[in-house]
């Protein structure tokens, strides 16, 4: 059984929820982000998502694009954040990290050999926004090789039929868009969100998460009622570019924000 | 051998031309492109969609362009005869009405209000806003801070034609990012947006759509060249940014082996350096905004930035039809550096009374070079895909001059 699920797993008999915080690897700097990934685990993440810088982030808000542009001003690349993720295991053998990111910097490496390094770094699962399920088999196929997962997006404007597609791609969790729009979007509907998940609940039993428009305890807490996850990035990432050329500050204002979500979803549940 | 007529037939149904194309978006935006592919195979087929279509090109547009003999290009050149198709000629100046006749019919169709458009000479803006007018949709256009900056009057245009110009500020600033940011727009507004994609590039059903509308650039070639000249032409040139006015051109001649096509891309500073934007010359394939196409990337994947004179050719991607034709050698893919297609700018305006855009003068250019390797008697059509008025502040600071 993978991390993801073990994860899940364990959560699951103590009736708890994932937090799963999002960083771009080499973000303010590449040498800060193992750090910052202790960080998270210290403050009560369960799950990391560790995102890899892209020129042409089409999915982001300018909160991600700005944190794609600052890894990539120290040139951190797909080799690169994984090496981060493997220093990372040497300390931490528990944790699941997903790998978030654009299909290119996989395709300008070849699936296998990403595949392959995948494995030897440690990393558990690929989430790529720009690869529905269509466009997948021969990425997926190679990840299997290692067991790597694959997760996939689902969002507001997902048919029932693409939905179920999708459910049946799906491994480790699902991620559900809670809104139309870009990360680091304007606050979510938790109504919207709890009948949305419903819906995807009746087609599969795997965890479900939700991102998008997370940015406090309260909102984590009213997500977590309603879905087995909570995704957070675009609070997180805000955090690095208040404090650029601190990071005992980043550590320390993120380890806050961390905290406050994970009490607040403990005592909501 | 390859079977000419099954590469005429693609994309396939899921949007693929050999490895090339696809779907590659968020998941948000998924359902909107099926709806989209949807209601386009539903119209094409539509007697009455493809009347009410020809009919603005006919009395909107002013098609069919002409077919123009260039006596005096042609005897200074001194080889083949050369032919001018006049996309120049159109209402708004440029090949782009095409598409955005037919993507603003599909619009008012769906009933959505607002459309949008990525822009990068101003040439498509222009024409969105242009078709948005005359339709009473709501349009905003995306365009990088560079290129508002050296296409001031598209931009004065645009907005004279009641659109708002959104200034794109990140990454590169050029055509790529406006569209990174028009697809931004899009994932927030999908309900209530239609995306009107100016080139053959994007995720399906994009590049087969803004093909079959531009095809009528073709099929009219092939008709006046039989029509004027009784026989086919040689060879077809056409620029290529995301390769619209080129896959318009080439499209209906892919099964006339006997035509030779080559694809003009922007050698910038030349293809020895990296500032250019000659994707298909010296790129490789990769994913970008939706597609699998060529691409200019760096080792680790990175989009590169390009550079041309022309801000219609700065782009890192090519339409994936034309990565495939790349790639099965249907047509040949070459490149113009700034100089040579500022040049044949020059040359064209002094000899013919003709002002082509930029990006059309790279065609110029490279039309010129092969006309002088040919006979007299064969026919080299050359694709004049833009007029040159909104270059003239561009060409003027290049020779110092203040207008």
């Amino acid at each position: 059984m993978s991390r993801i699920d073990r994860c899940f797993e364990a959560l699951k008999e103590t009736g708890k929820k994932a937090l799963i915080p999002y960083i771009t690897g080499g973000d303010p700097k590449p040498g800060a982000t193992v750090e910052l990934m202790h960080t998270l685990v210290e403050a009560g993440a369960d799950i990391l998502e560790i995102g890899v810088p892209f020129s042409d982030p089409m999915a982001d808000g300018p909160v991600i694009q700005l944190a794609c542009e600052r890894a990539l001003a120290h040139n951190t690349s797909m080799r690169d954040v994984l090496a981060m993720v493997k220093t990372f295991r040497e300390t931490n053998a528990d944790t699941g990290i997903a790998l978030m990111g654009y299909l290119n910097p996989i395709e300008v490496m070849g699936y296998e050999v990403f595949a392959k390094l995948c494995d030897d770094s440690g990393l558990d699962a690929v989430l790529i926004v720009d690869m529905p399920p269509e466009e997948s088999a021969d990425l997926t196929a190679a990840l299997k090789v290692y067991n790597i997962q694959t997760i996939y997006l689902l969002a507001p404007t997902t048919p029932d039929a693409r939905a179920t597609t999708i459910c049946d791609h799906g491994e480790g969790y699902l991620y559900y868009v809670s809104v139309k729009g870009v990360t680091g979007s304007a606050a979510l509907d938790i109504d919207d969100v709890k009948s949305n998940l419903a819906r995807i609940r009746s087609k599969t039993d795997l965890p479900l998460a939700v991102g998008f428009g997370i940015k406090d305890g309260p909102t984590a807490a009213a997500v977590a009622q309603v879905a087995d996850a909570v995704i957070v990035g675009s609070a997180l990432v805000n955090c690095i570019a208040r404090n650029q050329d601190n990071v005992p500050a980043i550590k320390k204002e993120m380890s806050e924000i961390v905290s406050q979500m994970r009490t607040a979803m403990d005592a909501a549940v | 051998m390859i079977d000419l007529k099954a590469v005429t037939q693609l994309p396939t149904e899921s949007g693929h031309f050999g490895p090339y194309g696809g779907r590659f978006v968020s998941e948000t935006l998924m359902s909107a492109l099926d709806d989209l592919s949807e209601l386009y195979e539903r119209l094409s087929k539509d007697p009455a969609f493809q009347k009410e279509y020809d009919e603005d090109l006919a009395h909107y547009v002013g098609r069919p362009s002409p077919l123009y003999f260039a006596e005096r290009l042609t005897e200074k050149v001194g080889g083949a005869k050369i032919y001018l198709k006049r996309e120049d000629l159109n209402h708004t100046g440029a090949h782009k009405v095409n598409n955005t006749i037919g993507q603003a019919l599909l619009a008012k169709y769906t009933g959505k209000p607002n459309v949008i458009a990525e822009t990068g000479a101003g040439q498509h803006g222009v024409a969105t806003a242009t078709v948005a007018a005359r339709l009473g949709l709501k349009c905003t256009v995306f365009m990088g801070a560079t290129d508002i900056e050296r296409q001031k009057l598209n931009v004065y245009r645009m907005r004279l034609l009641g659109a708002e110009v959104v200034s794109v500020d990140s990454g590169t600033a050029t055509l790529k990012d406006a569209m990174n940011e028009a697809m931004r727009h899009w994932v927030t507004n999908v309900d209530d947006t239609f995306y009107i994609i100016g080139t053959a590039a994007g995720p399906h059903p994009y590049p087969k759509l803004v093909r079959d509308f531009q095809s009528i650039i073709g099929r009219e070639t092939k008709r006046q060249s039989v029509l004027q000249e009784g026989r086919l032409p040689d060879a077809l040139v056409a620029c290529i940014g995301g390769g619209s006015n080129a896959i318009g051109m080439f499209y209906p001649f892919i099964e006339d082996e006997a035509v030779a096509m080559y694809g003009v891309e922007a050698g910038g500073r030349g293809l020895d350096g990296d500032d250019h934007a000659a994707p298909l010359c010296k790129g490789k394939p990769g994913v970008l905004h939706g597609n699998r196409t060529y691409l200019m990337e760096d080792e680790n994947g990175q989009i590169m930035g390009t550079h041309s004179v022309s801000a219609g050719l700065d782009y890192p991607g090519v339409g994936p039809e034309h990565s495939y034709l790349k790639d099965i050698g249907r047509v040949n893919y070459v490149a113009a550096t700034d100089d040579e297609a500022l040049a044949a700018f020059h040359t064209l305006t002094e000899v013919e009374g003709i002002m082509p855009a930029l990006e059309s003068s790279h065609a110029v250019a490279y039309g010129m070079k092969l006309a002088a390797t040919m006979d007299k008697d064969q026919i080299l059509v050359i694709n004049l895909s833009g007029r040159g008025d909104k270059d003239i502040h561009t060409v003027a600071g290049l020779a110092g001059i203040e207008i």
